[in-house]
């Protein structure tokens, strides 16, 4: 599914990816954790492709295709979706009309027709009863006043109606109230199929509890120092990075 | 919803095309170009009309003259463009067959090209509740509707029509809210007018349907200097929609347009414009010069005007829908979008005079600058002494998008009763990286995005507009903003 290859990326001429190699398969699931300033974020935006992220070595091939003359939105459209850490606010828009342009803008891409209305509505009612979320979200400007907690779950709910091939969720699981954190947990898992991936960076082997990573990387200073299983969370959660850290340097 | 959806359509098809700047192939029978009391003369004379009329339009052209030699063309704007030739312009160009009986009499380019331009204006538009008074060049086509909206005693017809059949009613009304000597295009469009519309609503009707007009300017160096006048009495009401397009051309042509409405006591106007004329080319070749003076009057007690507009075409724009607040407990409103992009220049907003007690104001301004455009908002609220309980709220909000661009916004606030309460609020933001990447990442193409986002900056004031007026005017920000990132 995706194969990052020897990447080295630059943001404002600082190098902050030096060298990362990671494949996930098809089905799997990935957690990315390190230390804060890792390049955790960075990776996560260069894979969506935003400008000012410039790739200075490497590849990265999504289903065999390399991403990187592809702009954010072709990227989005053959699946490649990101839960920001960081939710954008854009007032006046309502949540509504801005998914169902995002679904639909998808689904053009796949040769799809435009899903109408109430097709739309009844949708996302459903699935936001999964995710207990108030059918009040739909009508309210994407992200404008919504709590941090509200806005990682809007970031679970667009991911549920786009269902990507790819999802990356970036520190989703930052800010969550424990229910909320097993509600998006679940929400996660029910995308979890043969033909998904999910790369889930967090800080917390907590989330890991629910959503059961095959493969755990730890990420330093724009490299993968470490790989192992989800043990590895654990021993993480116990001893902080500054071992491993160590032992890579 | 469905808006967005074909705002994209829209802008994929057109590719930053203007969609309205074809030229249609008419006949049409013009005046010479130049100005003189010949002019005056020829236009009154064609029109049939009676010597008040004549003598009204050669006392403006009178004033005009005088205008013109002492002060020329008002200078305080924030427009700039070179000093127009007033003997360059035909003032007068009507489609060749006239005095029209019925639409199946019209001239089938002519309704080709109003089919083109979206506008209803046969049987099957008729369902759709509107009725249309559609301005070409200098005369009015043909008048939908009429029968029905008779039968309620509501006059819709064009303005020569109206001189000619209600002159008691335009000698009355005509001048009342914007006098002749108002302004300097003001006095020009009163000499030299040439169509327009006339409404009358009589006391306590609802008028049943929008009443639209829809004006196209074709003929190539022609002034369009249309007249509109909108009556409505005591505890009556109405909406009326305009839109207006005009052909590609290299030369810039002159719109002077006056519009006038008077409310009565209990009465409701409410006026909405999709102004999309031709705005030039990338470099500010062409285009049109947007000069109009719109102002209402709501004369009795607790009447209502509400302007609201969305400007996204004409190289320059220069106008300034008013409401003078005569009655008490009187309301008047203003919302508006004004976009200006690549090489354009706008320059509007509104005044609203207090002078009835209790009188309340409301002002919402969103201006769109992209390229290398600039776009001002000019805004008075003035209260009269005898104004007491006065109220106006102001918003003026400015989006840029690019670093070539400039918002300004003049607000004059002048308070002359101590018990009026006036604030005013104004922001200038910018289409931020993140709200562009985090709606591309979600599939969104680069210029969906922005036209994403500046309706959204813009939805207390679409939403304001006629349901099907709403969802042209979200296509049309999206059309005339292409290009205007990356
Ligand atoms: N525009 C920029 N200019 C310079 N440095 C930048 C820029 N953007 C990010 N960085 C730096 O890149 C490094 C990696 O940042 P990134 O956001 O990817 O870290 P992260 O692993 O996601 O951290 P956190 O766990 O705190 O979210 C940091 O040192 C950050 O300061
Ligand atoms: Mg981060």
């Amino acid at each position: 599914m995706l194969e990052i290859k020897n990447l080295h990326a630059t943001v404002d001429g600082k190098d902050i990816l030096r060298g990362i190699d990671l494949t996930i398969k098809a089905g799997e699931i990935h957690a990315i954790m390190g230390p804060n300033g890792s390049g955790k974020s960075t990776l996560s935006y260069v894979l969506a492709g935003r400008d000012g992220y410039n790739v200075t070595q490497g590849d990265i091939l999504f289903n065999g295709q390399s991403l990187l003359n592809l702009e954010p939105e072709e990227r989005a459209r053959e699946g490649i979706f990101l839960a920001f850490q960081y939710p954008v606010e854009i007032p006046g828009v309502a949540n509504a009309t801005f998914l169902r342009s995002a679904v639909n803008a998808v689904r053009k891409h796949r040769g799809l027709a435009d899903m109408d209305a109430m097709t739309f509505l009844k949708t996302a009612k459903a699935k936001m009863k999964q995710l207990q979320m108030d059918e009040k979200f739909l009508q309210r400007a994407v992200n404008q006043g919504f709590s941090g907690g509200e806005k990682k779950r809007n970031e679970v709910f667009q991911m549920a109606m786009l269902e990507p091939a790819l999802a990356i969720l970036d520190e989703t699981d930052s800010g969550l109230d424990i229910d909320a954190l097993k509600i998006v947990a679940e929400g996660v898992n029910a995308l979890r199929s043969p033909e998904r991936s999910a790369m889930v960076i967090t800080h917390y082997q907590r989330l890991l509890d629910y959503i059961v990573p095959d493969v755990v990387h730890v990420l330093s200073k724009g490299r993968i120092i470490k790989t192992g299983g989800k043990e590895l969370a654990l021993e993480l959660e116990a001893k902080g990075y500054a071992d491993i850290v160590a032992d890579a340097a | 919803m469905a808006a967005n959806a074909q705002t994209i359509e829209t802008v994929e098809g057109l590719a930053g095309e203007y969609k309205y700047g074809f030229v249609t192939d008419i006949e049409s029978e013009l005046l010479p170009k130049g100005l003189s009391e010949d002019t005056v003369r020829f236009i009154s004379a064609k029109k049939g009309e009676p010597q008040w009329m004549l003598d009204w339009r050669l006392r403006a052209y009178k004033a005009w003259l005088r205008m013109a030699k002492e002060k020329g063309e008002p200078g305080w704007a924030k427009v700039s463009y070179p000093e127009i030739d007033f003997q360059d312009i035909h003032y007068y160009s009507a489609p060749k067959k006239k005095t029209l009986k019925s639409l199946d009499e019209v001239d089938p380019e002519l309704l080709a090209t109003y089919e083109k331009l979206g506008i209803p204006l046969k049987e099957r538009e008729i369902l759709a509740g509107v009725a249309v008074d559609a301005v070409f060049d200098s005369v009015s086509v043909a008048t939908t509707f009429k029968g029905k909206l008779k039968d309620l005693g509501i006059i819709f017809c064009s303005m020569s029509e109206a001189v000619r059949e209600h002159p008691e009613l335009v000698q009355k009304y005509l001048g009342s809210v914007v006098p002749v000597t108002d302004n300097f295009y003001a006095t020009l469009n009163s000499a030299v007018f040439s169509d327009g519309s006339f409404v009358y609503v009589p006391p306590g009707v609802r008028c049943p349907m929008e009443l639209s007009t829809y004006f196209r300017i074709n003929e190539a160096k022609t002034g369009q200097f249309e007249r509109t006048l909108i009556v409505v009495d005591k505890g009556a009401y109405v909406s009326y929609l305009e839109g207006c397009t005009a052909p590609m051309r290299d030369e810039n042509q002159l719109h002077a347009a006056v519009v006038e409405l008077v409310a009565m006591e209990d009465a409701e106007i409410r006026y909405a414009t999709v102004q999309n004329w031709y705005p030039g080319d990338k470099n500010g070749k062409g285009g049109i010069y947007n000069f109009v003076t719109k102002r209402g009057a709501c004369r009795g007690a607790r009447s209502k005007i509400s302007w609201t507009q969305v400007e996204t075409g004409s190289a320059i724009t220069w106008k300034y829908p008013s409401v003078i607040l005569q009655g008490d407990d009187s309301v008047g409103e203003f919302y508006s979008v004004a976009v200006a992009n690549n090489a354009q220049q706008a320059d509007t907003g509104t005044k609203m005079i207090h002078m009835g007690k209790n009188s309340k104001s409301t002002i919402i301004s969103k201006g769109i600058s992209a390229g290398k455009a600039q776009n001002t908002y000019r805004g008075l609220v003035r209260v009269m002494p005898g104004a007491a309980g006065a109220r106006n709220y102001s918003q003026c909000d400015s989006l840029l998008i690019g670093d070539r661009c400039g918002g300004h916004t003049v607000p004059y606030i002048e308070v002359k009763n101590r018990s009026a309460k006036v604030e005013h609020e104004a922001t200038t933001s910018r289409i931020s990286d993140d709200q562009l990447f985090y709606c591309r990442q979600r599939g969104l193409s680069e210029e969906d995005a922005v036209s994403t986002i500046v309706n959204g900056f813009c939805k207390e004031v679409l939403q304001k507009l006629p349901m099907e007026f709403a969802v042209e005017a979200q296509k049309l920000l999206g059309v005339s903003l292409e290009g205007s990132v990356g």
